[in-house]
């Protein structure tokens, strides 16, 4: 193809890290999943005695899995989650095990939302979101600091204000 | 139980509109000098006939069981509880007539509907992006039609609202003139005589034999700006009608069939394995043996699915033809009993494809169909209605896309492969699952009594997941060309998407855990049209980045590192 001539080129990573709060709003999270299934289990070994050996395996593995999970996880995602925006564009970074890089241009996006639920507001942590007009392209920051949310929301509102048109 | 044919009962309006409907049922909120846009119209009073008639349609197992063959005492319970649900539903639908409204003021347009809670869905005319007039068979007795208007959002709740069902077919005609041709100052066609849609009258067989299929598309790529001409880009040709038993449509239609069948022996309160036809044929398969039985299973259900599909094909595409009309658009107007006529604002279309499952595609065969702002893909009533060309020979099937996109190259052009890397992963992600099930089958089958012939079925799918795999990785590729981006994936189904530059609206990079170990990314463009996201899949790390910066130049430059060496990427194609 004609376009091979083009330089080599990579993309980096956007500059901005996620609060560090996040780290411990993600444990909590998983761990709140992780404690249910290992209570269940739990109780399934005081009531029936039956098959003891075997229950008992199944809860080490399922502690065992919950250990690592909760202190792999998190730190992992906290490196992967990152996100920027400049004049024209916004650019994200989510994931752990499988990651995603997500790019809109600011002339596209139709809104700009931020967004907290209870427990994160107990972290004091808020997400952002920007649609565009495809419905497979949101753009989620997650584990933002509030007023970081507040800022991103503003700037971003303001930007797409000057850019105007119907963004399809 | 919910027929094609309605949305069911949607007394709650979807109010994504401005105003909360406290007005009365025909005061016109907003004085202004063009008294008649202003005014609200109603649905045609026909429809009040045509209701009932469609629900009883729908009911008709239950009333054939009750009143031709059952006497069963439980299936009569059942089917008075049917016939009972069919009141009802016929009630709601004479209060749906009485309430909705609507009205098209030159700036929006809006339908009002809801007794309870009313509600008024406004929407700008310049959203307007198709418009679908579809008649069912007692539409078209009574000369009406439902119009459905696309928009170009995304949120799904605000596309039902805007269908209005039904319409007397001249004042659906003279809403679809409204909202497509007669916007904008310049576009001024009082009557229109050019359009070609006249969905109810009679449709004519498709012989006209207006454009051979190979044909290169300048000359008739500018029929528009003419204002008044219309140049019919394509109609059905009976040499298309070969390919109807592949395209598989009669697998819906046996379903269907079947399911129809079921329900009118159950309520009759009729055992199927009891009756004596359907007996011998059971005690014959098996005597026969297992491989003779299956080789007469397989050989009835292909003839089946082969007449079933041809029927479909006639039903879905009879009278065919896709014009450009002088004003801007495309016109699609097909059906035999059921006609559709879908007008797409030309301007809003971002692309066209070309797909072709398998079995198509080993007869020489494709369908097209357009990427198009207001119709998302493969979403209920819009299935189908940014369809260019049904099921016919590639060759004419390419012919109509390019004659749409005025380009012929993107759905030609020799397409880069994805390299070694993709090639070895589309066979690890087909033959690991398959090695795992028959691995799963084994140990099933060994330690837990499992029956032989999972194992063999395993292994069956074991080996045909080579030729599959070996397919999809032949199948993968991308070209980036001045006007569009193309990429191509699949093999079950397979999907040359052609999407064209101004129609990507973001990008989505997504590595998983094993892409990263590969070295390789999917790059996903994002757009308001068709399918919403079109994958370059398992594209080289570097080539996916260099593909989305050279798509939209600019877009990605602040994020770019490492562009300091100019010389040529080694581009991985085979």
């Amino acid at each position: 193809m004609t376009d091979s001539t083009l330089p080599t080129l990579a993309l980096r990573p956007p500059a901005h890290r996620v609060s560090g709060r996040a780290v411990v709003y993600w444990t909590a999270r998983a761990a709140l999943g992780w404690v249910g299934l290992v209570a269940a289990q739990a109780i399934w070994l005081a009531v029936s005695p039956a098959e003891r050996a075997a229950h008992v395996a199944v809860f080490a593995v399922t502690l065992v899995l919950a250990v690592l999970h909760l202190a792999v996880m998190p730190q992992w995602r906290f490196r992967v989650h990152r996100w920027e925006y400049s004049q024209d564009a916004v650019y994200t970074q989510a994931g752990w095990f499988n990651q995603e890089r997500r790019i809109a241009p600011v002339s596209r996006i139709q809104t700009v939302d931020s967004h907290r639920g209870p427990f994160e507001r107990m972290f004091g942590l808020a997400n952002v979101t920007v649609t565009t007009a495809s419905a497979a392209g949101p753009l989620t920051i997650e584990g933002l600091d509030q007023p970081v949310a507040d800022r991103l929301v503003d700037d971003l509102t303001r930007q797409t204000q000057v850019a105007g048109g119907d963004a399809t | 139980m919910t027929g094609p044919d309605h949305a069911g009962p949607d007394l709650t309006g979807t109010g994504t509109g401005t105003t909360g409907g406290t007005a009365g049922p025909a005061a016109p909120p907003v004085p202004v000098p063009v008294p008649d846009p202003e005014r609200w119209r109603r649905l045609s009073p026909l429809m009040l006939a045509v209701h009932p008639v469609m629900e009883v349609v729908r009911a008709l197992p239950a009333l054939v069981g009750v009143l031709v063959l059952g006497v069963t005492r439980g299936a009569a319970q059942g089917a008075v509880w049917s016939v009972a649900g069919v009141g009802v539903v016929v009630g709601i639908g004479l209060l749906r007539w009485a309430t909705t409204t609507y009205r098209v003021t030159p700036a929006q347009v809006q339908v009002r509907r809801g007794l309870l809670r009313r509600s008024v869905l406004t929407v700008p005319r310049d959203r307007v992006r198709t418009v679908d007039l579809t008649a069912h068979v007692m539409h078209r007795l009574l000369g009406l039609a439902r119009v459905t208007v696309g928009t170009g959002q995304s949120d799904r709740r605000a596309q039902d609202g805007l269908r209005l069902d039904a319409l007397t077919t001249a004042e659906a005609h003279r809403l679809r003139e409204e909202l497509l041709h007669e916007r904008g100052p310049a576009v001024g066609l009082g009557g229109t005589p050019a359009t070609a849609g006249t969905p109810a009258t009679a449709p004519v067989p498709g012989t006209v034999p207006a454009r051979p299929g190979g044909t290169p598309v300048t000359g008739t790529g500018d029929g528009t700006g003419t204002g008044t001409g219309a140049t019919v880009l394509a109609t059905l040709r009976p040499a298309w009608l070969r390919y109807a038993p592949f395209s598989l449509s009669g697998l819906v239609t046996i379903g269907v069939v079947t399911g129809f069948a079921w329900r009118v022996a159950g309520d009759a309160g009729w055992q199927p394995d009891q009756a004596g036809p359907v007996r011998q044929v059971v005690d014959q398969l098996g005597r026969a043996g297992l491989v003779l039985a299956t080789a007469e299973v397989v050989l009835v259900v292909l003839l089946l699915v082969g007449v079933f599909s041809t029927i479909g094909y006639l039903l879905a595409f009879w009278g065919f033809s896709l014009t450009r009309t002088g004003a801007g658009t495309l016109h699609v107007t097909r059906g035999l009993l059921t006609t559709r006529t879908i007008t797409i604002d030309e301007s809003r279309i971002r692309g066209v494809e070309l797909s072709d499952t398998l079995l198509l595609r080993w007869v020489g065969g494709a369908r097209c169909t357009a990427i198009t702002t207001g119709l998302r893909a493969g979403r209920g009533a819009e299935r189908g209605a940014s369809l260019l060309c049904p099921p016919a020979s590639r060759a004419d099937a390419a012919g109509v896309g390019a004659r749409v996109l005025g380009d012929r190259t993107p759905l030609e052009v020799a397409l880069t492969g994805h390299g070694r890397a993709a090639t070895r992963r589309r066979f690890t992600r087909t033959l690991v699952p398959a090695a795992g099930l028959v691995l799963a089958t084994t140990a099933l089958w060994r330690l837990a009594d499992w029956p032989q012939w999972t194992v063999e079925v395993a292994l069956t799918l074991l080996v045909l997941a080579v030729p599959l795999a070996a397919d999809r990785a032949r199948n993968l590729g991308h070209a980036l060309l001045p006007a569009s981006l193309v990429m191509r994936q699949g093999s079950l189904v397979r999907r040359r998407s052609a999407l064209t530059r101004a129609g990507v609206i973001g990008w989505t990079i997504r590595r998983s855990f094993f892409q990263r170990w590969a070295g390789l990314v999917t790059l996903t463009a994002t757009t308001a049209a068709g399918r919403q996201h079109y994958e370059v899949l398992d594209v080289p790390a570097a080539r996916a980045v260099q593909l989305a910066d050279a798509t939209l130049p600019g877009l990605l430059a602040p994020f770019l590192v490492g562009s300091a060496d100019p010389a040529p990427a080694g581009d991985p194609t085979r």
